[in-house]
């Protein structure tokens, strides 16, 4: 008999491994994308297949470039939650290669460059998705619009949804239309009101369909707090600050801007909140730091969207306020047991 | 019950419990083992000092160690036997390091030795009551084990709000306490009742997890019979409820401030098996030698708890409960959140083991292999100390110190809740530990450099102040060596004074030496009383440091006493040298004398170029009196030189010294009354010229007399003197010596006064001779028994030696009153006749003498309330 000698504790919590963590974030996207599948047809699907092989293909490549074993950090998942995050975020239509790029991108420069799962800066996907947007502007911004208000008048088919990804199919335009985002960004010297009654993009069946999008998002969303893994603060704290800052300017130029139901069920607002946001690698780590980098989220995502030169702004809201998390981090230490107030800034030459 | 209100802790988590299977079966009572093994340090602090010796027979209960400073305890044998061994064993330790250990073969007759319970408890004073159970050996069995006496002591400091009980139990598996309410809850309850009179709080709480219904019921019962004012508080099962931290706050929603202890909140908590062992102790006088521990793991066939003997092998519980030991992957002491494995089966029950936890693979797998931290933050939220679990991994891993720290590291408690809920199996509590270590041992290293920098600049300092010393005595030995030819001549005491001086170095290194060793060791004094009173507070980190500190000191210590003897063989010789033994100070007065009077003759021959200069004549009269007080000085270390000289061995050399001194005395004496007589011959009307023609006439016979006694004396006392070298170091011996000196120094003294008194014409000198033959009689009596070699009785000696103290400051009374009378009649016929000089000149020397009294009769009561 060989005693075993190890420290304390010699129990841990089953089961809920980091792989474990990364399949419940997959499984909570499902009843989001199945609405975009619903409603845009397979296009979505497809991408998250291209993206997933495209992760973990450059996963592993790196991985034996720096020496690492492959088969141990792929089963973590985190990189098919990337590829997952990415091929959700672009638009169902754009060409197999922009997804193969976004990917590779986002594994390979926001990832393992930096030391790979756990030590990259910024969100992986969202860094994928900025190059993408900000290279190829002209697929990155042509979504499918609904059955209803498109020429075409039904949901792309599989094949067409293929072709489209892979040929290029010449058809494309009898589906595509842009987002109310979009839309109402561009209404030129429209009255919000005028544009919401002339614009197709701002039809009530356009809203209603991205309404559930991002409902389906608060779904897996909620789903994900329930399991503990993540918590309230930063989903909350993006969406509040979201929605203040539409209110605010809402209530002080009615007629120009748009509600803030508008803005928080438009557009990638619960994905972003419940799924971007909240990577864990790249956010702030306290319950009140959090807070501050999710409010940072919800004002930046009103100023991209109402004055910036994007439609959405989740995408570099995400990468500015990851510039600020550690920042915030050294401000928003929790109080420890014990001490009257929390610590906070950066220990300089030691405060004991 | 009232209802307690349970506050809430950050975090927690809430593994399996675990708990049934240990209590399925009732309390077992293992056998004997083979052999009894009992660490000396099975409490934190020193280790015990071991009170027996190997093949010694010790009996039941037996004090077989006692406590080794004050955070110690003792320790009993827990069964009659034989000391089998005292030697280096395996212990149960994290470190699985072996310690020493006092082993015990039983002898089977298990008999006790008598007890002596303490039933009388709330009469006798909370000391005693303290020093009870620190001999009892209670320490706190919850955990650290932590000297309960200390505890106690420290808690009895503050106004305590709260004694808190705690019998939470809230790690795993562990059912040790659940087993003792249930088995003991009366004398828990009584035992309470005593901490409780020590600790005088206002509220008694037990804080209890829900967990134990059977227990919480039969505590529930003890309570409401007793109508006692305990409060039973039941508390939401969730790990580390346990933690004394976390109980004060479920419990009070207080929170211990970091550093402190809870005892500066005013809370006190006591684990249940400490209370049980505190009643037992006082209400049966058993001492700590058994304790209730749990069998547990699926490597046990029966799996229970046990009542157990402290030294008990861990072999022997294995295999008294069925454990199978193929299956055996892992044996924890504890729990599985905070235990430790053992790789030693031999290892024994400690008052501290709770737990022996031996578990298959399949009940405790093998952690899995740690992944990338993800900043998930589950630990965070598990965290019970509000800490940022996965920052300071970050910290930890990057060795930044400062930042770890200022994450508050050393708020850890170390509960592993963080390490459990891991989704990367980080084995974080390893990190934070290796961090705390690595930082403590970066502060350690901070201190031993700091005292090292300290030490080396002190002597850096002391080596250029002696320098400096030397140069200005050498200086002031030039200048004296160039005043002295005339007091040479006077005197043949400068005869002796050159060999003085040239052994001078030696010796004034040797003392020197001696002198930087009492610094020393009043440095480690303050330490010593510094780390005690950090152990005190508990403050472990200080405790570190200031133990570094002490022994740096020690070392400091030893390396002078080393030193020390290497010159004093050097120096002892010279002393025993006739004049060597002049003490550094009285040479210094001699100086001071000669330059007093050099500058004093200087001033003379300027006054009798210009004999008018009233300025001259006001230096004049200021260099005599400074001269008159160097001499005086002197006079009065000489008596000082006759003692020390007493205590070399080697009489011969002594006596002539002695002897010597008294002509010299004699001499002396003489020259001043011929230079005195001289001034007064040339300004016959110098009142003080005058009064001191007459002191030193008083002197020069005391002197006088003095040579002559010893001139007497001589061959008497010479002859035991040389006896009394031969048993050398006789202690009694030599104070007796000193004894004699004192009383000839304070017959001198008298005898000086008597004189001054007949001088003067005062109406005390009635008193003063009988004072004079007072002290001529002790001074006899003393050489006589030094003559005789007899000791008187101890304590005789300082008594007579105060009762003449007092008869002295009675008559010094009189005489100061007397001569205030003198005074007054002197001031009233001065008021009659003004015009009278000789009035006035006797009025000035009436004053100057009663003065004098005053001074003297001062310097008694003084010398009376140092004693």
């Amino acid at each position: 008999m060989a005693l075993l000698r190890i420290t304390s504790p010699h129990t841990h919590r089953g089961g809920r491994r980091t792989s474990w963590v990364m399949q419940m974030v997959i499984l909570a996207t499902i009843p989001g994308i199945l609405v975009q599948t619903w409603l845009f047809g397979f296009g979505t699907l497809i991408n998250i297949l291209i993206a997933a092989l495209t992760a973990i293909g450059a996963e592993a490549l790196f991985l034996k470039v720096r020496g690492r074993p492959i088969a141990f950090f792929l089963k973590d998942n985190s990189a098919l939650l990337t590829a997952v995050l990415l091929g959700i975020a672009l638009p169902p239509t754009v060409p197999w290669w922009l997804t193969v790029t976004a990917v590779a991108f986002a594994i390979i420069f926001a990832k393992q460059v930096y030391g790979g799962l756990g030590n990259n800066p910024f969100n992986p996907a969202m860094v994928g998705y900025a190059i993408v947007l900000v290279s190829f502007p002209v697929p990155m911004t042509q979504w499918l619009g609904h059955a209803d208000l498109i020429s075409a008048g039904s949901t792309m088919s599989f094949s067409d949804s293929l072709s489209a990804i892979f040929g290029g199919l010449s058809t494309v335009d009898a589906y595509t239309m842009a987002t109310p985002l979009d839309a109402f960004k561009h209404k030129g010297g429209l009255m919000s009101d005028e544009a919401f009654a002339s614009v197709t993009a701002l039809q009530a069946a356009s809203l209603n369909s991205w309404m559930w999008v991002n409902l389906a998002y608060l779904a897996g969303g909620l789903a994900l707090i329930g399991l503990r893994i993540i918590t309230w603060h930063t989903p909350v704290a993006m969406l509040a600050g979201l929605a203040v800052v539409a209110t605010f300017f809402y209530i002080l130029d009615p007629s120009n801007a748009a509600t803030p139901l508008f803005h928080l069920t438009s557009g990638a607002a619960m994905f972003g909140a419940f799924f971007i946001a909240t990577d864990p690698v790249s956010s702030c780590t306290s319950n009140r730091g959090k807070l501050v980098y999710g409010a940072g989220i919800g004002i930046l995502v009103y100023v991209i969207r109402t004055w910036g030169g994007y439609p959405d702004g989740v995408a570099f809201g995400v990468l500015l306020m990851n510039f600020a998390a550690p920042l915030i981090d050294y401000y928003t230490q929790p109080r420890a047991y014990g001490h009257k107030k929390p610590k906070s800034g950066v220990a300089i030459g030691g405060d004991k | 019950m009232s209802a307690a209100t349970v506050y809430n802790f950050h975090g927690g988590i809430h593994p399996p419990e675990n708990k049934a299977q240990s209590l399925r079966l009732p309390l077992g009572h293992p056998k004997l083992p083979e052999e009894l093994i009992l660490p000396l340090g099975q409490h934190i602090g020193q280790a015990s000092r071991p009170l027996v010796a190997v093949g010694d027979k010790v009996l039941k209960g037996q004090t077989i160690a006692i406590n080794n400073g004050f955070l110690s305890s003792f320790l009993h044998a827990p069964t009659s036997g034989t000391v089998k061994v005292i030697e280096e064993r395996p212990i149960a330790h994290p470190s699985g390091l072996a310690d020493v250990c006092i082993v015990i073969t039983p002898d089977g007759a298990d008999e006790w030795q008598e007890l002596e319970p303490l039933r009388d408890w709330q009469k006798v004073s909370k000391t005693d009551l303290l020093a009870f159970l620190a001999e009892k050996g209670i320490v706190g069995m919850g955990g650290a084990g932590f000297p309960t006496q200390v505890k106690l002591q420290g808690a009895q400091k503050h106004n305590l709000s709260h004694l808190i009980i705690n019998a939470a139990e809230c790690e795993p598996y562990i059912t040790a306490d659940d087993m003792l309410m249930r088995e003991k809850s009366l004398e828990l309850i009584l035992g309470i009742e005593i901490v409780q009179h020590l600790a005088n709080a206002q509220q008694v709480m037990i804080g209890i997890e829900d967990n134990k219904p059977t227990a919480i019921a039969a505590l529930e019962k003890v309570i409401r019979e007793r109508q006692s004012n305990i409060q039973l508080v039941v508390v939401p099962t969730k790990y580390p409820s346990g933690g004394e931290k976390q109980l004060i706050k479920l419990l009070t929603d207080q929170e211990v401030p970091t550093g402190k202890l809870p005892a500066d909140i005013g809370i006190l908590c006591q684990n249940v098996g400490t209370c049980v062992a505190i009643y037992e102790a006082v209400q049966f006088g058993r001492p700590l030698i058994s304790r209730f521990t749990t069998l547990t793991g699926d490597g046990f066939g029966a799996p229970q708890n046990v009542e157990v003997l402290l030294g008990t092998p861990v072999s022997h519980l294995l295999s008294y409960a069925d454990a199978n030991l193929s299956q055996v992957e892992r044996i924890v002491m504890g729990g599985p959140m905070m235990g430790f494995t053992l790789d030693s089966l031999s290892a024994p029950i400690v008052k501290t083991s709770n737990c022996i936890l031996a578990a298959t693979r399949k009940e405790l797998p093998l952690p899995e292999p740690e992944q990338a931290c993800i900043r998930c933050g589950m630990c965070e939220q598990a965290c019970p100390a509000s800490l940022l679990p996965q920052q300071l991994l970050w910290f930890a891993k990057s060795q930044e110190h400062e930042k770890a720290e200022h994450y508050n590291l050393f708020d850890c408690i170390e509960c592993g809740a963080c390490s459990y809920v891991c989704p990367s199996s980080i084995p974080l509590v390893q990190y934070y530990r290796h961090t705390k270590a690595a930082i403590r041992d970066a502060r350690e290293a901070a201190v031993k450099s700091d005292i090292a920098k300290q030490r080396f600049e002190a002597r850096k300092a002391r080596q250029e102040a002696e320098a400096a010393e030397k140069e200005a005595k050498r200086l002031e030995r030039q200048k004296a060596a160039a005043a002295k030819p005339a007091a040479k001549k006077a005197a043949p005491t400068k005869v002796t004074e050159a060999p003085a001086a040239s052994s001078a170095p030696v010796d004034e290194e040797t003392k020197k030496l001696k002198v930087d060793l009492a610094i020393a060791k009043a440095k480690l004094k303050k330490l010593d009383k510094a780390l005690q009173e950090a152990q005190e507070r508990q403050a472990v980190e200080e405790i570190s440091a200031l133990q570094l500190q002490v022994d740096g000191a020690t070392a400091d210590i030893k390396e002078m006493e080393a030193k020390l003897p290497a010159t004093a063989p050097v120096a002892k010789p010279k002393d025993a040298a006739p004049k060597v033994a002049l003490s550094d100070e009285a040479k210094k007065a001699k100086v001071d004398v000669a330059l007093a009077s050099t500058k004093l003759k200087k001033i003379e021959k300027q006054l009798a170029d210009d004999p008018d200069n009233a300025e001259l004549r006001d230096k004049q009269s200021a260099l005599q009196q400074e001269l008159a007080t160097a001499e005086a000085r002197f006079a009065k270390l000489q008596p000082e030189q006759a003692s020390s000289e007493a205590k070399p061995a080697a009489a011969k050399p002594v006596l002539s010294d002695d002897h010597k001194k008294a002509k010299v005395d004699v001499a002396l004496a003489s020259t001043k009354l011929k230079k005195v007589e001289k001034q007064l011959g040339e300004d016959p009307d110098n009142a003080e010229l005058k009064a001191k023609q007459a002191e030193f006439q008083a002197a020069l016979a005391t002197a006088q007399a003095e040579l002559a006694k010893f001139e007497a004396h001589a061959p008497v006392t010479a002859k035991p003197e040389a006896k009394a070298t031969a048993p050398a170091d006789d202690e009694a011996l030599r104070k007796l010596k000193i004894d004699t000196a004192i009383a000839k120094a304070a017959l001198k003294k008298a005898e000086k006064a008597l004189a001054h008194a007949q001088e003067i014409g005062a109406d005390n000198v009635d008193t003063l001779s009988q004072q004079v033959d007072e002290a001529r009689g002790r001074a006899e009596a003393l050489e006589q028994a030094l003559t005789k070699g007899e000791v008187p009785p101890p304590a005789a000696a300082p008594k007579a030696e105060v009762n003449q103290l007092a008869e002295q400051i009675k008559q010094q009374k009189i005489a100061a009153a007397l001569a205030k009378a003198q005074v007054n009649k002197l001031k009233k016929q001065l008021a009659q006749q003004p015009e009278a000089e000789d009035l006035q000149q006797q009025l000035s020397v009436a004053e100057a003498k009663q003065q004098e009294e005053e001074a003297k009769l001062e310097q008694l009561t003084n010398s009376q309330e140092n004693r």
